[in-house]
This record gives structure tokens, C-alpha cells and sequence, in this order.
């Protein structure tokens, strides 16, 4: 029943694996933001830094009757070297006119006043970021527009960028693996219930059919309620067939029995023998009946039963007496010998005992009903490497020539046994059983007459 | 490099197809493989330096050419193609390698010197030299300045014993002494005032430090102001003259190579450089040319000692306006006629 079951993936997988992408997506999102706010706030220190150096210049710068006063401080290209060893660029306008510095460095638009723009541009081939104030300062008495331009490498900047990059990349590494560890536990976790509650439903004996009383999270009280709903129905289902088969046996036996009473009371009052043959028949007819009507019982009793095992420690040996023991009336109203031989060692099987019963009822009977009168069953007991073997051998019609492995079908019987009547059900019963505890059922032709029948049953 | 030279030696000439122009040049032969040197130290100095290289590199023929260090620069800015720059004018290497005219290197004997000795894996420092006062005993009684307020002070008290008798370096002509004077300027007023004393004691311009400490050592003058430390004190071990750190500062001039973008054989500029900084080279600079090699420890040992930093300040009075003010001025205080 379970090995039917084909699983369509794991609720763990399936929950790590979207822990997992949430985590990397996460992770991924933390990287960006860490460099974006780290490049941010080094380019803004950066900038902090070149503003003060152009404002610095800026403000040294003096009108005048003869002319613009340049007076670079030394402080101002010396603090561009605090954080790295960039290269500095500058160049000072008057109006459009360079004054001093690097004339080709280009000049990018700047807002009047001494707060400082910056800009991120190309010079000499190298990306620079540069600063720029303008101003406006009183030479030869016109007011002229100054500005400066201070342009500094960003070798310090990228390499800051690149160690928090770095970082970020660590950082996100670290919460990957965090989250990753994280949730592996926590489909550990969440999976928990369900699995205690598989567990404990997998320990269950075959004929615990009480509800599940476990407290279960809320997710999973639905599913508790449809499962207690179908043992309760199962539970009531196999209550009917067991009464079932229980009300069906005594309301078929005990009418038989009273006709076969009634049929041998008459047989006895009666002299007639046209009559006597008649009410023969009719006793043989009710035999083959509640012989029939058993083995269905014991063929729909194996089927529940192989469901509803109730397994136990048992001693082959007795068994097999006792229910050769059961066969003697029958076999000597026919004067058929019985011999049973057994070893001295116990053989001991964990089955159920009424399978087993059945299983042996069976075979004997058949073996006794197609024997001819004054013939011989052997039952022989031994084991076999870990099985138990039960041979029984009859010198009876044998089964003929039809296929061995159909007759332990159900009604199948064999071409040669239209004479003697038999539900087809004996040899089914002995094979579902065979079945059942793992053993197996062979029936073959027997040389010089006769049929020999091979149960297998494992040892304990 | 349009002239071969084949000899070994000194050959004294004047540029007269480059527009810069060059001291003497000098050819260690040796191999087929030319490497080019511009520099500014003396070949005498580097000499034992050349042949350890050669004796390392047996298939090197080095070409040795002496220019001061605002030729050095000018060199540089045309394009000329030298394998190795070397120069005292830290603020004008900066320069160069600001504007991108230096290419970088980087090997076991750049990444160990100091990060002030260095910028931009371009430019390297392989000795610090102190900038001193030599001063003569006698013309201080016996009690030479510790100061530049000290020595301002002497130098009131007694005008007449030091009038014509100071000498310093020509900012104009000499790059270094431009470097000394703006670096002066720029650590405290008091080296105005002293600009202004020594102005009214009508000062002797020189160009080289050699020239200051032989004018000390004839007597010819009491004093000379600014002068490479290394210099002085390899000579001046016995006698009159006395080496002075002013204890209020002072500055530790670092020599600087870079290896030009122009260069044809940049492999054996950078091959000289890492030998330049390599133990053995550094113990040889010390030994044999007379420079202190780098050492953070001596720098930590004297508080006084301030290093001219190698960062972008330098590039400040290298700006022809910058320079043209400062010239101005300082002709103003220091030359008085």
C-alpha cells in the first residue's frame, strides 16, 4: 500500500528552497544598499574635502588697483592628500581667461556663490571629480567674475569604494549563510508536527482504529478531521463485514445442520431404499454445502483478516496435529490413513493463528477429498533453510494436465474433478496466506499417482 | 640622446641641441642594454653606486647625465627619453608625477619603504637629507644659534661681524633652494624676519650647498644658511665650521626618482630603483655617497626633524604665479639694493 505511493517532491525542499531564494534575494538587496549608502557617503566625504580646498582657494583671492592676487594656501592642496595620494588638478578664472593652473581643465557649470558644485568628469584621459566656485571680485574697480576649479583622481574614492564593496559582499555572504542555516531549521521546525504525527500514525498495530487524540497546530486540524472521519467510517465499515461474515456463517451452518439432522433422522426411520438413497444424497449434497459455505467464510475471512493481522508466536507442530486430529472422522469414513511426521525440534512462526489454521484446513481437505477410499495422506513437517516446509501428499486423481499456477485461482478447479463437488476457493485461501506471511505454495503431479502440495512459511 | 659618448669618464659640455641644459655626462659601459639617467646628484657621489649596479648587471651600459633640477623638469616636460629621473626638487618630481608624467612600479623594495617616502607607487624617496646651518665658531664666540630666533638675535647684536659674510641659496637659479625657502615660509613668520636680518646684511647667493660649506671652511663666510645636511657633515668633521639642526625646525629634504613615461628601457630604470632601495643599495647610498639613507627611526628620534611631505602642497608654489610672488617677495626682503 505505501510503496504505491509516488511522493510529488518535499514540503521541507520545497520550504528551504524558498527560504532560500528569499534569503538570496535579501542578501542581494543588502549588498546594494550597503554600497550605495557606503559610495554616497565616501564620494559626499570626498567632496566635504574638495569643496573646503576650492572654497579655500576662493577666498584667498583679492581684487585690487593692479590686479587679481592669487594666493593659493598650501593647507588646501595638502588636505586633498589626507585621504589618498590622488592627483590635483586646478585652474583659476577670471572671467573666461585663466589666470593660473591647468588651462585645458575644462570648467563645468557652477552656481555663483562660495558654496562649491561638484562634478564627475575626464581629464587627461583619467576620471577626476571636480569642484568649482565662483565668485565675484572687485579688479581695477569692475566687478569680475573669478572662479576655480580644483579637480582631484578618484584612486582614493574607488579604492574606498572597493574595501566597502568588499564589505557589503562579506556582509551579504554572511546573511546567505545565516538565513540559509536559519532556514533549514526552521522547515525543521515548522515540519516537526507533521512529522511526530507521521510517526506516530505509522506506529500504529494494524487494529488500532481509534481517532487520532494528538493536539495538532491549527493547519493541520482539518486534515486530522477528515483523517479521524475516514477511520471512524473504516472502523465502522469493518465492523460490518466481520458481523457480517460472523451473521453469514451461523445463518448458513446452522439451517444446513438442522437439514442434514433432519435429513439423518428420516434416513434412519426410513426402509425404503429408493428413499434411503435419496436422503443419502440430499446428506452428501448438505455436506458439500456447508463445506462450500465454510470455505467462502474462510476465503472472505483470510481476505479481512490478511488486512487485520493479529500476529503471534506460534508452534507449528500442535497446529498441524490438531488440525489433522479434526480430519480423522472424515478420512476414516472413507477409510483414508492419515500419517503425520514431524521433527523432534519446535518450529515456531509469528503469524496469525486463524490464517494458519485455515491455510492447513484447506490443504488437508483437499488432499482427503480427492483421495481415493483406502488411500494415503502424508503430512510431512521440516524446515528449510528459514522456512518452515509442510509437504502434503495424497495418491488421489492428481490434478491433470491443466496449469499448476491456475489452480490456486479463485473458483478455478481442475479439468479432471467435475465428479466431486468444490467451490474452487481451498487452494486460493492456501495461497493468499502463502502470500500474506511471505512464504509460498506449490502443487504438483506426483510420480506414480497423486498430487504433493508444498506450503513454505518463514521461521520466527 | 642624440651624441654617443664612448668614453668612461667625465665629459663637460653644454646642450646645445636639447632645450634643456645638462652639467656633464658620463657612460659606465658595460653590455648591450642602455639604461639612461637624468639626475642631479653629482656623478662622483653616485659613482660606487653605478658600478655595484654594473657588477649586479654586468650587461648594462649606463649613461649618467648631471643637470640641475629645474632642467631635470624642463627634460621631463619635453619628453626627453630617460629610464630613470632622480632629483632633490621633490616639489618639482611631484609635479611630474601629478601631471602624469611618471609611470608607476611597484616590487618588494617599493612596497617596504615608509608611506611618507613614497607617492602614488611613482615617485620614491632613497635618502633624507636635513636642511642645516653651518655656522663658524668663531664668528658666534664659541656659542653657535640653536634657534632662528637665536640667530636673529646674534645676528643684530652684531651686524658688522656677519655683514657680506652670509651666505644661502639663490631661489631664483637653484630648485632646491626655492624648495627650502617656500617650505621656510610657509613654517613660520620667523623665517621672514630672518630673511628680512639677513637681507640687511647684504647676503652671497650660491646655487650649490658645496660652494656654502667651502666659503664656512676658508672663513670667507660665518654663516650658511639652508644647506644639505650630508654635504656638510662629511666634510666638516674636523675644524672651524659647526653643523647646526635648528632645533624650532627643521626640514628633511627627501630624494626623489620616478621612472618618466618616456621611457625606453623602463625595466632597467625600475631595476636601478629597487637597487637604489634594496639594502645593499641603501648601505651603500650611506656609505659611499655620504646620504642618510631612509630611516623612520632617526626621524622619530628628532622631533625637531620635519620631512617634506611628498603630497599635492608641493604642486602649490610650483604654480609660475605662486612662484613669480614668492620670488618677488622674497627679493624684496632678502635683496635689498
Amino acid at each position: 500500500m505505501i510503496s504505491a505511493l509516488s511522493p510529488s517532491g518535499s514540503i521541507r525542499q520545497r520550504l528551504v528552497l524558498i527560504l532560500l531564494v528569499v534569503a538570496a534575494v535579501l542578501a542581494g538587496l543588502l549588498y546594494l544598499s550597503v554600497r550605495t549608502v557606503a559610495d554616497a557617503a565616501v564620494e559626499t566625504t570626498q567632496d566635504a574635502i574638495l569643496g573646503a580646498a576650492t572654497v579655500a582657494i576662493a577666498e584667498e583671492l583679492r581684487g585690487g588697483d593692479d590686479g587679481l592676487t592669487v594666493e593659493i594656501p598650501y593647507a588646501a592642496f595638502s588636505m586633498l592628500g589626507a585621504t589618498g595620494q590622488d592627483r590635483v588638478f586646478y585652474r583659476i578664472l577670471v572671467g573666461d581667461e585663466t589666470v593660473t593652473g591647468y588651462a585645458d581643465l575644462p570648467v563645468p557649470e557652477s552656481v555663483s556663490g562660495l558654496s562649491p558644485t561638484f562634478v564627475s568628469q575626464t581629464y587627461q584621459g583619467v576620471d577626476v571629480r571636480t569642484g568649482v566656485v565662483s565668485r565675484a571680485v572687485l579688479v581695477d574697480g569692475v566687478s569680475r567674475v573669478v572662479t576655480v576649479v580644483v579637480a582631484q583622481t578618484r584612486t582614493a574614492q574607488d579604492a574606498i569604494s572597493r574595501q566597502m564593496a568588499n564589505r557589503a559582499a562579506a556582509l551579504g555572504l554572511g546573511f546567505f549563510a545565516f538565513a540559509a542555516i536559519l532556514s533549514i531549521f526552521t522547515a525543521r521546525s515548522v515540519l516537526t508536527p507533521l512529522n511526530r504525527l507521521a510517526e506516530a500514525m505509522g506506529r500504529r498495530g494494524p487494529q488500532d482504529l481509534r481517532p487520532v487524540e494528538r493536539a495538532v497546530p491549527t493547519e493541520l486540524v482539518p486534515l486530522m478531521r477528515a483523517l479521524n472521519g475516514f477511520i471512524a467510517r473504516l472502523r465502522g465499515a469493518l465492523t460490518r463485514t466481520e458481523t457480517f461474515i460472523t451473521e453469514a456463517a451461523h445463518h448458513v451452518r446452522t439451517p444446513l445442520a438442522t437439514v442434514r439432522a433432519q435429513a439423518e433422522i428420516a434416513l434412519r426411520q426410513t426402509d425404503d431404499d429408493a428413499t434411503r438413497a435419496t436422503l443419502r444424497n440430499v446428506i452428501r449434497a448438505v455436506d458439500d454445502s456447508a463445506r462450500s459455505a465454510g470455505q467462502l467464510l474462510d476465503h472472505a475471512t483470510v481476505v479481512y483478516r490478511t488486512d487485520q493481522r493479529a500476529d503471534e508466536r506460534l508452534e507449528l507442530g500442535p497446529l498441524v496435529f490438531d488440525v489433522v486430529d479434526s480430519f480423522y472422522p472424515t478420512a476414516d469414513m472413507r477409510d483414508i490413513t492419515l500419517r503425520m511426521d514431524a521433527p523432534a525440534e519446535k518450529i515456531v512462526l509469528q503469524f496469525d493463528r486463524l490464517l494458519i489454521e485455515s491455510a492447513l484446513r484447506n490443504l488437508i481437505d483437499n488432499a482427503v477429498k480427492y483421495s481415493f477410499a483406502d488411500g494415503i495422506v502424508e503430512i510431512n513437517l521440516s524446515t528449510q533453510g528459514a522456512f518452515a516446509r509442510l509437504e502434503v501428499n495424497d495418491r488421489g486423481r492428481g490434478i491433470g494436465a491443466g496449469d499448476t499456477a491456475l489452480l490456486a485461482g479463485r473458483f478455478q478447479r481442475g479439468d479432471n474433478v467435475q465428479d466431486v463437488i468444490g467451490s474452487g476457493l481451498g487452494l486460493t485461501i492456501v495461497r493468499d496466506v502463502a502470500r500474506a506471511i511471505g512464504g509460498s505454495f506449490e502443487i504438483a503431479e506426483r510420480t506414480g499417482g497423486g498430487t504433493c502440495a508444498t506450503l513454505l512459511l518463514p521461521l520466527a | 640622446m642624440r651624441h654617443v659618448i664612448a668614453a668612461i669618464g667625465l665629459t663637460l659640455w653644454a646642450g646645445c641641441v636639447q632645450a634643456y641644459e645638462i652639467e656633464e655626462e658620463a657612460v659606465f659601459a658595460g653590455g648591450a642594454a642602455e639604461l639612461s639617467i637624468l639626475s642631479t646628484t653629482d656623478t662622483e657621489a653616485f659613482a660606487p653606486l653605478i658600478t655595484a649596479f654594473q657588477a649586479a648587471n654586468p650587461d648594462v651600459t649606463l649613461r649618467y647625465t648631471v643637470a640641475n633640477s629645474q632642467e631635470v623638469y624642463a627634460a621631463l616636460q619635453e619628453g626627453a627619453a630617460f629610464d630613470l629621473a632622480i632629483s632633490s626638487a621633490m616639489d618639482l618630481q611631484l609635479k611630474l608625477a601629478n601631471d602624469g608624467f611618471a609611470q608607476g612600479h611597484g616590487s618588494a623594495e617599493t612596497a617596504a619603504l615608509p608611506g611618507w617616502a613614497k607617492w602614488r607607487d611613482q615617485l620614491f624617496a632613497f635618502a633624507q637629507e636635513p636642511v642645516v646651518i653651518i655656522a663658524s665658531r668663531v664668528a658666534f664666540d664659541g656659542a653657535p644659534p640653536r634657534t632662528r630666533a637665536e640667530l636673529i638675535d646674534k645676528l643684530r647684536d652684531a651686524p658688522d661681524q656677519f655683514a657680506g659674510r652670509i651666505g644661502t641659496y639663490d631661489p631664483v637659479r637653484s630648485g632646491a633652494g626655492y624648495l627650502f625657502a617656500t617650505q621656510d615660509a610657509r613654517q613660520s613668520d620667523t623665517s621672514w624676519r630672518l630673511a628680512e636680518v639677513v637681507g640687511g646684511l647684504d647676503p652671497q647667493l650660491f646655487t650649490t650647498s658645496g660652494d656654502m660649506i667651502a666659503g664656512v671652511q676658508s672663513g670667507e663666510l660665518a654663516l650658511a644658511y639652508n644647506v644639505l645636511g650630508s654635504y656638510a657633515t662629511a666634510r666638516l668633521a674636523e675644524g672651524d665650521a659647526v653643523v647646526i639642526e635648528a632645533v624650532d625646525f627643521t626640514h628633511v629634504l627627501l630624494r626623489t626618482a620616478l621612472i618618466p613615461r618616456t621611457a625606453e628601457r623602463a625595466d632597467l630604470g625600475a631595476a636601478f630603483l629597487d637597487f637604489l632601495l634594496s639594502e645593499d643599495g641603501q648601505r651603500l647610498i650611506e656609505s659611499e655617497t655620504g646620504l642618510p639613507r631612509i630611516n623612520e627611526a632617526a626621524l622619530a628620534a628628532g622631533p625637531h626633524l620635519r620631512p617634506i611631505r611628498l603630497d599635492p602642497g608641493l604642486l602649490v608654489f610650483v604654480d609660475p604665479l605662486m612662484r613669480q610672488q614668492f620670488l618677488n617677495e622674497w627679493t624684496a626682503a632678502v635683496v635689498q639694493d
